[in-house]
This record gives structure tokens, sequence and C-alpha cells, in this order.
């Protein structure tokens, strides 16, 4: 069994990101990038599976700026086989990135694909959801726990009320939300190795996809600013003050 | 201009993420409804009395149980042509909802709207809440989910929609629901309370979480956690405030033991008053507490039981 799994390059969730002066965006020069960390789950969970047997190959797939090749790297020495690179010079929204997965999918027929549940840029959580429509396959949204047994999966989602568990026909598509797993740490030897595993590159018309945005970004803004309180010194005096000043019990 | 909104409902009871989905709905014209799943009268009669609805479709069959995402999905797609927005509240179902639905239209979805500018254009949270983005859709159809904190909810009643039955789709072969593991609680539901207590790593185990419960029963509050917390074991998933757990926006959040990270401050910073308990004065949660508390929270917890229950 084939898994494809895309990774986002995305700005380091450590990074405090400033909203550009002009409000046309947020600055990302000279910002530190990483993939994006349900991503990472995604890779861990998809080469645990094939360390288990149950998957025969894993592949890595980003799209968007050339850079997006080192995310690739970073899947490759956490385990995954090869990469394909979707080079565009346009935005991908989550609407594009399904219909390039789509391509890929027919193309490359895998029985599996793991996406994250959000990108922690675009905050959309939409994509994976996107491609199972496409596909008309089903879906495994905000999995924590996977198991594949036969020609079915099994899914636990993270819900509002707690988990649910759902059987799945394969192929099918899941989501990884923080949970699933945790990802290893990709080790020296296998950062080496992952220099000379192959990364095919395309553009979007080569997958015949028109990748052009449906959203038009019109302005950014900073959210509004909370001003830091004051420190009480007692629990006395917050509760004093939570009920004679704020009036909130 | 005619808008469908897709309602979670728990019996009779049509949740409040769900009437805050029909108040921004109502920014954009008439609204009606959708109830989907089985046995379902009385969320029904619930939904045709939502203040502003005007119209309750309602899809009454086993297809629907358990909001399984394909079939809802087909149901919503067969509903498009007369709704020119289509909306749900961003909880599980939304969310697992509503990116199918778009990408069967050919529709580039707009997720978590803070705020309703016209028709085409709404504002967003991206990173985390730290940029609010404005966007502008040239969808013909837009497929939205609503983030429920932004929006004061619709009251439950005062409405009279009429209740129009409509034909279910085909139920899925691919997915089927197998079992559901649900939290029970007496407390209010974390989205929908005044008050809200959470507790971070700093609590060490889930046995501790205990000195918050009667703290939380004192307030009427629910129990919310930081991710940490939750990765821990200490409390289930379904408390994770944060980016990736639920955003919250109550009267009053107290923070206990949490270091106050960009992730989980994505998910509580709009609260009305903000209240933080930390042993460590440099914690970045005082940088947004209106009231901070340098304390150790095991001396404060029974500090604040016993200072609740005096008056
Ligand atoms: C992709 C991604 C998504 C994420 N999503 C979320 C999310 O949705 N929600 C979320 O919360 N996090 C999320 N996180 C995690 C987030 O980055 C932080 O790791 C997490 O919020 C930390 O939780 P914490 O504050 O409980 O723990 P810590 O950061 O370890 O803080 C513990 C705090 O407790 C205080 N403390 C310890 N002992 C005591 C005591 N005895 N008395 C008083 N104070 C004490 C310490 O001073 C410290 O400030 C996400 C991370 C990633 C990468
Ligand atoms: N440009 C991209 N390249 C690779 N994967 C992507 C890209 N955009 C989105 N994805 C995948 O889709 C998931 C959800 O993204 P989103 O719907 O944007 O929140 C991510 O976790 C990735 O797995």
């Amino acid at each position: 069994m084939k898994i494809l799994v895309p990774v986002k390059r995305v700005v380091d969730y450590n990074v405090k990101v400033r909203v550009k002066a002009d409000g046309t965006g947020v600055e990302t020069s000279g910002v530190k990038m990483s993939m994006n960390p349900f991503d990472e789950i995604s890779i861990e969970e998809a080469v645990r599976l094939k360390e288990k047997g149950v998957a025969t190959e894993v592949i890595a797939v980003s799209m968007g700026v050339a850079a997006c090749a080192e995310t690739i790297r970073t899947a490759l020495a956490m385990g995954a086989d090869r990469g394909i690179l979707v080079e565009s010079a346009v935005e991908l929204q989550p609407l594009a990135v399904a219909k390039l997965m789509k391509a890929l999918v027919d193309k490359e027929q895998p029985q599996l694909v793991i996406l994250g549940k959000q990108a922690i840029d675009d905050d959309m959580n939409a994509t994976g959801q996107m491609l199972a429509a496409l596909l008309g396959w089903p879906q495994g949204t905000f999995a924590s726990k996977i198991e594949i047994s036969g020609d079915g999966i099994s899914v636990t989602r993270e819900i509002d009320g707690g988990l649910e568990t759902l059987a799945l026909t394969l192929p099918a598509i899941v989501t990884s939300d923080l949970r699933l797993n945790e990802p290893r740490y990709a080790s020296l030897p296998n950062i080496m190795k992952a220099r000379k595993k192959p990364i095919e590159t395309m553009k979007p018309e080569d997958l015949g996809v028109d990748p052009t945005p449906r959203l038009t970004l019109v302005s950014v803004a900073e959210p509004p600013k909370r001003q830091a309180g004051k420190k009480v010194g007692s629990v006395a005096e917050l509760v004093s003050k939570l009920r004679t000043e704020a009036k909130v019990i | 201009m005619t808008s469908l909104v897709l309602l979670d409902f728990e019996g009779s009871e049509i949740k409040q993420p769900s009437r805050s989905a029909v108040a921004a709905a109502l920014k954009l014209g008439e609204v009606h409804v959708l109830v989907a799943g089985h046995g379902i009268d009385a969320a029904a009669t619930a939904a045709s009395q939502l203040a502003g609805v005007t119209k309750v479709h309602k899809a009454d069959s086993p297809v629907y149980d358990h909001s399984l995402a394909e079939p809802l999905a087909d149901l919503l797609v067969s509903m498009a042509g007369h709704h020119d927005h289509l909306l749900a509240a961003s909880t599980a179902t939304g969310k697992n909802v509503m990116p199918r639905v778009a990408a069967l239209l050919d529709v580039q979805p707009i997720s978590d709207i803070a705020e309703v500018i016209d028709a085409d254009t709404f504002i967003r949270p991206i990173y985390a809440g730290n940029a609010m983005a404005t966007v502008k859709s040239s969808d013909a159809k837009k497929v939205i989910t609503v983030r429920a904190a932004s929006f004061d909810p619709v009251e439950a009643t005062g409405g009279s929609a009429v209740i129009e039955d409509v034909a279910a789709t085909a139920a899925s072969t691919m997915s089927k629901f197998v079992s559901a593991e649900l939290s029970k609680s007496e407390r209010p539901e974390l989205t929908a309370a005044r008050i809200v207590v959470s507790g971070g790593r700093g609590m060490q185990n889930g046995d501790n979480f205990k000195l918050i419960d009667p703290i939380a029963d004192k307030l009427g509050a629910a129990v919310g956690a930081s991710r940490a917390a939750v990765d821990a074991g200490f409390v289930p998933n379904d408390y994770q405030v944060g980016q990736t757990g639920k955003i919250v926006a109550p009267d009053l959040y107290v923070a206990i033991g949490i270091s106050g990270a960009i992730q989980h401050l994505a998910g509580m910073k709009d609260s009305k008053v903000i209240v933080a308990i930390n042993k460590d004065e440099d914690a970045p949660i005082f940088q947004v507490a209106d009231y901070g508390l340098v304390q150790d929270l095991f001396t404060a917890l029974p500090e604040l039981k016993a200072e609740l229950e005096k008056a």
C-alpha cells in the first residue's frame, strides 16, 4: 500500500508573526520556516505504517515556492521514500492544493492520503476534506488513532464531545490531530541518506490544474491588542476585584 | 439573498455555536436552517423558534445519524441551488462537512469567519489569531464556517419559521459510525459557558484537577485545559482550548498553571476578563491577563474555594 502525505512549509510555530506595516500580509522574510506540525505527525504515522509492513512506500508532497524542497527533505529524513514538489508562483489555496493532490492521486494510486488537520499559517482546516470530496473517498478527520485491517481503516476522531470511531473503506483520506503520535527527530545518518532520495518537480499546468486563488486578500490587520492588567496581591483581593470592579462573579 | 445554516443540535436544544452561525448569516439576508438526523421532530421545532429564521429544512433519516460527512455534504449540495451562502458553526461537524461541500461545488471555503463585511467579504483570523485577514471571495456561492465566539447568538425563541421536509440523499457505503466515547459533565459546555476555568501543565496530574471542580461549580463555570494538560492525560481531549482546540470568549476566563503560549492565547484572548494564576511572574499569560496573581496554585486554589464560599 502506497501512502501520500502532503507537507506544507509554514512559519515555525514558535514565531510570533508580525503584520506588515502596509497591511498587505504578515512579515515572512527572515522568519524561520518549518514543516507544518500536523504534517510531521502525518509523516510519522505513515512511516510507522511502513515499519509495521502495512505500507510499502511513503511519498511526501509539498506545494509552493522552490524552498518547499527543504520541507520534503525533512520528510525524507524522517523516513519518507521519495518526494514530489509542485512549484507554483501563485499562492495555493486549499481548493487548488486539493485539485493538485487529486491529480497526483490519480497518477500514484495510493490507498491512503494522510494530511494535517490544519495548516498553522492559514488555519483553514479544509484541504483534506476537499480532497476526499474530489476523489469521492471517505474521510476520517482529526484523527487521534488509526488502524488498518484488510480493505478498511478504523479512525478515532477528536470531536467536540470527546472521541468517536468510524470505519472507512479504503482508499481513504485521514487528517491527523495532535495526539495521533509524537513525531521522531531525524537522525544524522537519516538526514544524510535523505539527500540521495529522489524529488520530482512539476508545475500545476503539468497536472492540468488552474491554481488561481478564489479568495483575494484585501488586507491584513493586527488583532485588537489586550492591555496587560494589574497584579493582585492575594486571592481575597482577586475575588473582591472580580466582584466589585469587573463585576463578572 | 438566502443563506442556509447547518445546525448542530442535541435532543430539542440547538447548540449555541449554531445560534451564533445564524446571527452571522442574518447579516447577509434571509436565513433558512437545516436540521438533519433521525427522529428530529423536537430539534426541528426548536429550530423553527430561533429568532430571525424563516424556514427550517428537515432531513429526517437514519442516513444522517452521527452526522457523517459524506451523506451530509451530499445533502447540502443537493440544496445549494436555492441558497447563495451555506454556513455552519466552526464545530467538529461544521469543520468536517463544509469543506467537503465546498469542493463538491468547486468553491474555496471561507473558514472560521469573525466578521461579515458584505456578501463577498469577510474577516477571518490567520496565524493563530495573530493577524486578521480581510478576504473577498470570487466564487458564486460561499461556503463558510463561523467562529461562534465572534457573534452573539440569536435568541432560542421568538421565531416562527415554517418546517419543510427535504428528501434524504443516499446512505454512505464508504463510512460507518462504530462507537463514541463522550465525556459526560453536568457543567455548561465550554463554548457556551459564561465563565471558563482552565488548568495547564502546572496542575501536575489529573487528580489535581479536582481542586478546580468546586471552584467551577461555585461559579457555574465550564472547565477547560491547555494542550499540555490534555496531552499528559490529565483531562480528555475535548477540554482543549486554543488554536487547534476550542475557541472561547466567556465573560471570565481563569487560567491556572498555564504559561500562555501563542496557541493557547488563540483560543481565549477574546474573553472579556482574563485572570491568570501562575507562580512564574514572567509567564506570558500575564501580558493578556486583566488580573494576575503570582502564587503557587496549590495554595491559591484552596484559598479561592474558601473565598468564593464566603459571600
Ligand atoms: C501545532 C500546535 C498546535 C497547538 N495547539 C494548542 C492549543 O490548541 N491549545 C493549547 O493550549 N496549546 C496548543 N499548543 C501547545 C502550546 O504551544 C503549549 O505547548 C501549551 O499551550 C503549553 O501548555 P501549558 O501552558 O499548560 O504548559 P507550560 O507551558 O509547561 O506551562 C505551565 C505553567 O504552569 C506554571 N506552574 C507550574 N507549576 C505551578 C504551580 N505549582 N503553581 C502555579 N503555576 C505553576 C508554570 O510557571 C508555567 O507557566 C499547540 C502547539 C502546536 C505546535
Ligand atoms: N501548499 C501545500 N503543500 C503541501 N500540503 C499542503 C499545502 N497546503 C495544505 N496542505 C495540506 O493540507 C493540510 C491542511 O491545510 P489547510 O486546509 O490549509 O489548513 C496541511 O496540513 C497539509 O497536509
